[in-house]
């Protein structure tokens, strides 16, 4: 670790001894390279990687940053932290007034991106070839740079580098003049995994691409090669976001499994509960802003409690206040609770305003992961996913292995028995009912990392989760993770197909459909509790 | 409630600065022109709508602080239609019988346009609507101070097919599910047809409002941009759906350089909050940026940081933000002044003949005129990439204001309709 370390800053100071000579570009290069027309622009650049000229790829990164300054009188500045430097002499530079900003569209980024591409790919260090390597193909090498690709395939000693360099080649070769080359190109782009290089085979089967039939055949064949190889991708995401899509389900519903399924209250303010949870989200990561700011990405350690104390909260003053009156009926509880919803939506939009308030990702929680070429799964749903096995883990065991889940279990079976035996039911009503909201609360909290977070967050949930309790049949938890997951997969399947507004509809008809023919929902509760 | 008690402030200070102006004040308090403000301070929409009332106030403040309009001082009256399309035609109804308001500044989506729109008729009174849209509409009531189609829409497609733009050649128009998106996409479809893009490399998706999940659509646009040609995202998404729609275009890392995302309907203020470091580049077309550098929008910018701090308007109080449908917004309620100082009259239908032609300088740096006969405002285009700091850098521009085309050309059925509304 500390040989590493130490390793690294001798790496460092030499970069930084080497950067001043290094940066030492020919200031009309520069100056081409960083203003005027985009046409000229990429040429200059194009016959400057050629050139390989020495400076260039820190230059094509300074101007990749927005850190290119160019004046008036003609001189070229590169401006990190507040030091502006000559780009052409590399002696440090005062920063004119009228200096402008050299500013890059998407077509300038994307030749920029490409050249220092090029130039790293020869460079000593292997990650940095790789990621040159990796950024040259995912976008198409540029014929220009072939003659750079030929030089690097021809010195590369790691053999899987040597292979994405020689599809590198080929995807290039395809377009050849000579026909061995084109053959032998398509071979190779046979064996690739790339999205970029199934868009390449499909234009050289355009009208205007390859002429020879045989050849077409060629590219026929392998492009159904990189289609299946593509294909897998395709499918594990429709997995993935079904499963994320079920988990979010199967937060949002766990909660009311256990205040709906499991003591029979038609809780119509759950939605809420959620909005609280993510509002304390929201709280707890103002304070971090405020008086942590160095332990921001770590918010969520304290937002997840915080969010379930106070969302259980609410739901035991709920339960105590009004609920435990309306045992028995329904419709009342209905009722009730759905007017508790809006005070709850009214209450937070007179305290925190009707906009929606802005909940950041902790760092750790952007960017995703990439699995595939064509498949990269974000990290804050792979965090989602771990949350909602943790909580359904938590809650099962708490039903199942402790005492208050013995004394819930038993109230919801045989209210009278269990009273008779010395259970305090109108306690456990209140523990229950709070643990189910505490639930929602996490749920809230999950949900603010993905989504808005608003006083009506709770109302876009609501019949979802309700949804999900009902399919999965009321007093089962094992049917809520199940209904949350078929429901979030055939959800997903169907958008593939139908469009989000279809897919949605197709569910719901789904569902009643199904309750229609199996009102008691997946799993059934059997025996003589059933009836009570 | 903060609305009504900014309004009591509002009336107080107009009341001192008449009291100020004593010798002409022969006009009492209750002598004021009001006007309504019918934007959505709740639910979806309120993202983009809120600052929209904000603006309407500052610019009535402003006019009041020169003097008000024929000498009497401008007394704004805000409601809340809460992104309920129905009940936008309620509260529009209210403001002009109950509250007999002269003008109403307000709406944002098509939707809630077309409901109040027979209420504006029935009624002859007027609305001022400030959000580019997809014409196919022309009401002798409404001043539309926003974009039409060929002022927004069809430029910006025309840049993503130049060179520049990154030769797109196969499209996804993607958008939420009601009319404005629907009609811009047929526009844009018809647009395609006639350049040659054909109707398999075209793919056009709708989410509803307040949609939240967009895995699956970024993963179908990444499969759809591998089968082929440059593919580009045209997105008319409205609403606070764009935040977890930028968050997953950012987090499963669909580049600008790979597929250039561009919008019609997010600005400055939707990218709020959105880490933008994930989507430089990707696009939007308007026809104000806030980067933009002139003196006008110099003072404009000014004026609106100095009253959002006053204000202690939440998020514009520490990072003051402008945006297109707000500089709409300005300009519409100056011209209305000026319209009302040439009719000597807020009547209707006198404003509606002195608002032909009528001129501001606006703070995109040219000067916004207003069509002498179809309403809409003559207007330049700009095309934005997102930068890091969640500004735009302008990338393209029309050299001139261009002229609104309310009723496409591209639509078949728009063949002969009248470039001015229907006289009833």
């Amino acid at each position: 670790m500390l040989i590493r370390l130490l390793r690294g800053l001798a790496a460092a100071a030499l970069a930084a001894a080497l950067a001043a000579p290094a940066a030492a570009l020919d200031a009309a290069t520069a100056r081409a390279i960083a203003t005027g027309d985009n046409d000229a622009r990429i040429a200059a650049l194009g016959a400057a990687v050629a050139r390989a000229e020495p400076g260039l790829a820190e230059f094509a990164q300074a101007l990749l940053d927005d850190a290119v300054k160019t004046t008036p009188a003609g001189a070229v500045l590169v401006v990190r932290d507040e030091h502006a430097v000559d780009a052409a002499t590399g002696q440090p530079a005062t920063v004119p007034d009228d200096a402008e900003d050299a500013s890059n569209n998407n077509r300038m980024r994307g030749a920029l991106a490409a050249a220092l591409g090029g130039l790293r790919l020869l460079s000593k260090d292997p990650a940095a070839r790789r990621a040159a390597i990796d950024e040259l193909s995912r976008n198409g090498a540029d014929p220009a740079l072939l003659p750079l690709v030929d030089k690097a395939w021809a010195g590369e000693t790691d053999a899987g580098l040597k292979a994405q360099l020689g599809r590198l080649r080929a995807s290039v070769q395809v377009a050849s003049p000579d026909r061995a080359q084109r053959l032998a190109a398509i071979d190779l782009l046979s064996h690739s995994d790339e999205p970029a290089v199934r868009a390449l085979l499909q234009a050289r089967l355009a009208p205007d691409g390859e002429a020879d039939a045989t050849l077409r055949v060629a590219i026929e064949r392998a492009l159904a090669q990189v289609d299946a190889r593509l294909a897998w991708g395709e499918r594990l995401g429709v997995l993935f976001t079904g499963i994320s899509l079920g988990s979010i389900l199967l937060l949002v519903a766990l909660g009311l499994a256990i205040t709906y399924g499991l003591m029979g209250v038609i809780n119509m303010a759950h939605g809420e509960l959620m909005m609280i949870g993510a509002y304390t989200t929201w709280l707890v990561q103002n304070l971090f802003h405020r008086f942590a700011p160095g332990l921001f990405d770590a918010y969520l350690v304290a937002a997840i409690p915080a969010a379930f104390l106070v969302s259980a909260g609410v739901g035991a003053v709920l339960e105590r206040g009004v609920i435990r009156f309306l045992y028995g009926r329904p419709l009342e509880t209905l009722l009730a609770t759905w007017g508790i919803s809006l005070v709850l939506i009214q209450g937070v939009r007179s305290l925190f305003g009707a906009q929606n308030v802005q909940v950041e990702n902790p760092a750790w929680m952007s960017g995703g992961i990439a699995v595939a070429s064509n498949l990269v799964l974000p990290w804050n749903r792979i965090a989602i996913i771990a949350f909602a096995v943790l909580v359904l883990a938590g809650t099962g065991l708490l039903i199942a292995r402790t005492r208050l889940g013995l004394f819930v279990r038993g109230v919801t079976q045989n209210r009278r028995m269990a009273s008779c035996t010395g259970i305090d039911t109108a306690r456990t009503d209140t523990l229950a009912f709070s643990l189910g909201a505490g639930i929602a609360g996490l749920a809230g909290c999950a949900l603010s990392q993905v989504g808005n977070v608003g006083p009506d967050l709770g109302q876009g949930y609501i019949v979802d989760a309700f949804m999900v309790v009902v399919l999965g049949g009321v007093g089962q938890l094992a049917g809520t993770v199940l209904a949350a997951l078929g429901l979030g997969l055939m959800n997903k399947v169907l958008e593939g197909v139908a469009g989000a507004v279809l897919a949605k509809i197709m569910v719901l008809v789904f569902i009643v459909v199904f309750i229609q023919k199996r009102p008691q929902g997946l799993f059934a509760l059997k025996g003589r509790s059933a009836e009570s | 409630m903060t609305p009504t008690r900014r309004h009591f402030g509002l009336s107080l200070s107009a009341f001192a600065a008449l009291a100020a102006l004593a010798p002409v004040g022969q006009a009492l308090a209750a002598d004021t022109i009001k006007v309504g403000i019918l934007h959505s301070l709740s639910g979806t929409m309120a993202i983009s709508e809120t600052v929209l009332k904000d603006t309407a106030l500052m610019t009535i403040a402003e006019i009041n602080a020169k003097g008000g309009v024929l000498g009497k001082q401008l007394e704004p009256v805000v409601v809340d239609p809460a992104s309920d399309w129905p009940l936008f035609a309620e509260k529009a109804r209210q403001l002009v019988t109950q509250s007999k308001v002269a003008v109403v500044f307000g709406c944002w989506t098509s939707v809630s346009r077309k409901s109040v729109l027979p209420v504006f008729e029935e009624l002859n009174s007027l609305l001022f609507y400030p959000v580019q849209y997809e014409g196919e509409e022309l009401s002798k009531n409404v001043f539309y101070t926003g974009a039409a189609p060929n002022q927004q829409a069809i430029p910006a497609v025309e840049y993503l097919m130049s060179k520049d733009g990154g030769s797109a050649k196969r499209f996804v128009l993607l958008g939420t599910d009601y009319v404005y998106p629907r009609t811009t996409n047929k526009i844009l479809r018809a647009f395609l047809h006639s350049k040659g893009v054909k109707d398999e490399d075209i793919m056009e998706e709708y989410t509803p409002f307040g949609h939240a999940d967009y895995q699956s659509i970024i993963a179908k646009i990444k499969k759809f941009s591998s089968e082929g040609k440059k593919t580009a995202v045209v997105s008319t998404i409205n609403g606070d759906s764009n935040v977890p729609f930028y968050k997953e275009l950012g987090n499963q890392g669909l580049k600008a350089t790979d597929v250039p995302v561009v919008a019609f309907s997010v600005g400055e203020e939707e990218l709020r909050g959105v880490d933008t470091k994930p989507l430089v580049g990707h696009l939007a077309a308007w026809n104000y940026f806030m980067s933009i550098k002139n003196p006008t929008n110099a003072a404009f910018i000014k004026e609106w940081s100095d009253y959002a701090k006053k204000n202690a308007i939440a998020g514009h109080k520490d990072k003051p933000l402008t945006n297109d449908p707000m500089e709409a917004t300005y300009i519409g309620i100056h011209m209305w002044a000026q319209a009302v100082e040439k009719a000597k009259s807020t009547d209707t239908d006198k404003v509606i003949a002195a608002m032909a032609g009528q001129t501001y300088k606006a703070p995109s740096g040219f000067v916004a005129e207003m069509d002498p006969k179809n309403h809409h405002l003559h207007k330049p285009v700009f095309i934005g990439e997102i930068k890091a700091d969640g500004q735009f850098n302008i990338v393209w521009k029309t050299p001139g204001p261009i002229k609104a085309q309310p009723w496409s050309p591209y639509i078949p059925e728009d063949k002969g309709k009248k470039d001015e509304p229907e006289k009833k």
